[in-house]
């Protein structure tokens, strides 16, 4: 870990029309960082997660990758979205490509890497994610698991230096979420700077260097994990996660 | 009703000339159909383009298509202009043809675009890829594999829609099953000659088109 900053966000408000669902954001997440946004649905973590890939329009605020502040007016999002990779929780694989051709497809059209190169990388991918004798099947034959595991390696195949993830197991039946959380337990300890926003509490405590709980679009607390879980320093975490934890 | 033996005689000694005209017919087809889903596929994008004079163009091209008859906008492209320009026959029903089914392929590309689901477009932008090279790479594929029903269906009215040319003098189908049948005083004989082309020429379409699809539905297996 050290001191690099690879996300900051500076006062970030976001609405859809009247509605506020991001109020005067602000964090930072420092290279190798693994960083867990929880909270209720509709508490804003995912679109706070959308805005870093300026899938969302912001209204308000800054937002910097590596030190450069990113405006989707004089930037080149193209580019920032090539060094900052995305998982959704729907997976969002091209159901008309094969899993090596979804893997190699922003490589080469996008980076213009040779073909061979880019399917030599792909494999390579796909052997770390534990789905190399899937190269050649269509999406529609994986299970929910194994589609995230592709959509896990189609995001590393452009190289980015941070990794955002909504929701990545939400989609999946109780038994896959396993190897899913396995394959981004491994990312981390690689030292990829991870933002995730999840509902796995467990993966939570065990992989993140910082837990970030979100209520009613504000970011309410920012704590390690063991004091998260185990001394919450606020009314409304313990509330949350008293919650949680009986269901 | 004529009897079945002198049917079948008619059928075979007018051969020739039927053959003939479905070939003529089949070739307007096609040309008009290739030529519509440029213009379909083209103003479906202005559709979606998010630019409101862009939009306001497709919609005006729809409405004007839609809004007319057919056979008044063959009429115009072929005896409208001959003051100004001369158009050829086959170009004057062609286009016309092109034109009009054009505007029924952009709303079926309009609306096979939209219903691919939001997420392919943000995987692919998530990716670094501009909107046109995900338009062409990601939405356009599968956007085009769900088209293939209603576009088919769109070549069998454009395939019927030429028998129109028939008016501004083509020796297509129509024209030539009416020319016999008058010169003849055996109008229903070769109407009903007629109806078997037409039945034969979009059975096999229907068999190209599904043929077509399945090659298509690989990735769904």
């Amino acid at each position: 870990m050290n001191d690099r900053e690879m996300i900051k966000i500076e006062n970030l408000h976001k609405s859809y029309g009247s509605l506020h669902v991001l109020k005067d954001i602000n964090m930072s997440v420092y290279e190798s960082e693994v960083v867990c946004l929880v909270g209720a649905s509709g508490s804003g973590k995912s679109t706070l997660l959308r805005c870093l890939n300026f899938l969302e329009k912001r209204q308000g605020g800054r937002i910097s990758i590596r030190g450069e502040e990113i405006s989707p007016e004089t930037h080149n999002i193209n580019s920032v979205r090539q060094t900052v990779g995305m998982v959704f929780q729907h997976f969002n694989l091209f159901p008309h490509k094969t899993v090596l051709e979804n893997v190699i497809e922003a490589p080469t059209m996008v980076k213009k890497i040779p073909k061979d190169q880019a399917i030599a990388e792909a494999k390579e991918l796909l052997q770390k994610v534990g789905l190399l004798d899937k190269a050649n099947v269509y999406p529609s034959k994986l299970s929910g698991g194994q589609k995230q595991r592709v959509a896990i390696a189609r995001s590393l195949a452009m190289k980015p230096d941070i990794m955002l993830f909504d929701e990545p197991t939400s989609a999946l039946d109780p038994q896959l979420v396993g190897e899913v959380l396995a394959t981004m337990k491994e990312l981390a300890d690689e030292g990829m700077t991870m933002v995730v926003v999840t509902h796995e509490m467990g993966f939570a405590r065990e992989v993140a260097d910082w837990i970030v709980f979100m209520d009613d679009g504000r970011i309410i607390e920012r704590n390690r994990p063991n004091d998260f879980f185990d001394h919450p320093k606020e009314q409304r975490t313990q509330e949350f996660l008293q919650a949680t934890m009986l269901k | 009703m004529p009897s079945f033996s002198h049917f079948l005689h008619t059928f075979i000694s007018s051969k020739d000339l039927f053959i003939d005209a479905a070939l003529l017919t089949l070739k307007l087809t096609v040309v008009s159909i290739l030529i519509g889903i440029l213009f379909g596929l083209f103003f479906a994008l202005l559709k979606i383009s998010r630019i409101k004079v862009l939009e306001y163009i497709s919609n005006a091209y729809v409405f004007l298509v839609r809004g007319t008859p057919l056979i008044v906008q063959i009429f115009i492209l072929y005896f409208g202009f001959s003051g100004i320009f001369l158009i050829p026959d086959f170009w004057a029903a062609a286009l016309a043809l092109a034109f009009h089914n054009g505007a029924y392929i952009a709303e079926i590309f309009r609306g096979t675009i939209q219903s691919i689901d939001k997420g392919q477009m943000e995987a692919a932008r998530s990716l670094g890829m501009t909107r046109i090279l995900a338009m062409r790479r990601i939405i356009l594929p599968q956007a085009f594999k769900r088209a293939l029903p209603p576009l088919g269906n769109q070549f069998i009215i454009g395939l019927k829609d030429s028998s129109l040319a028939a008016f501004i003098s083509m020796n297509e189908l129509f024209n030539v099953s009416t020319t016999l049948g008058s010169n003849n005083f055996d109008e229903m004989t070769y109407l009903l000659i007629v109806a078997v082309y037409y039945l034969v020429l979009v059975a096999v379409l229907t068999m190209l088109v599904s043929l077509f699809e399945k090659r298509l539905a690989v990735s769904d297996r």
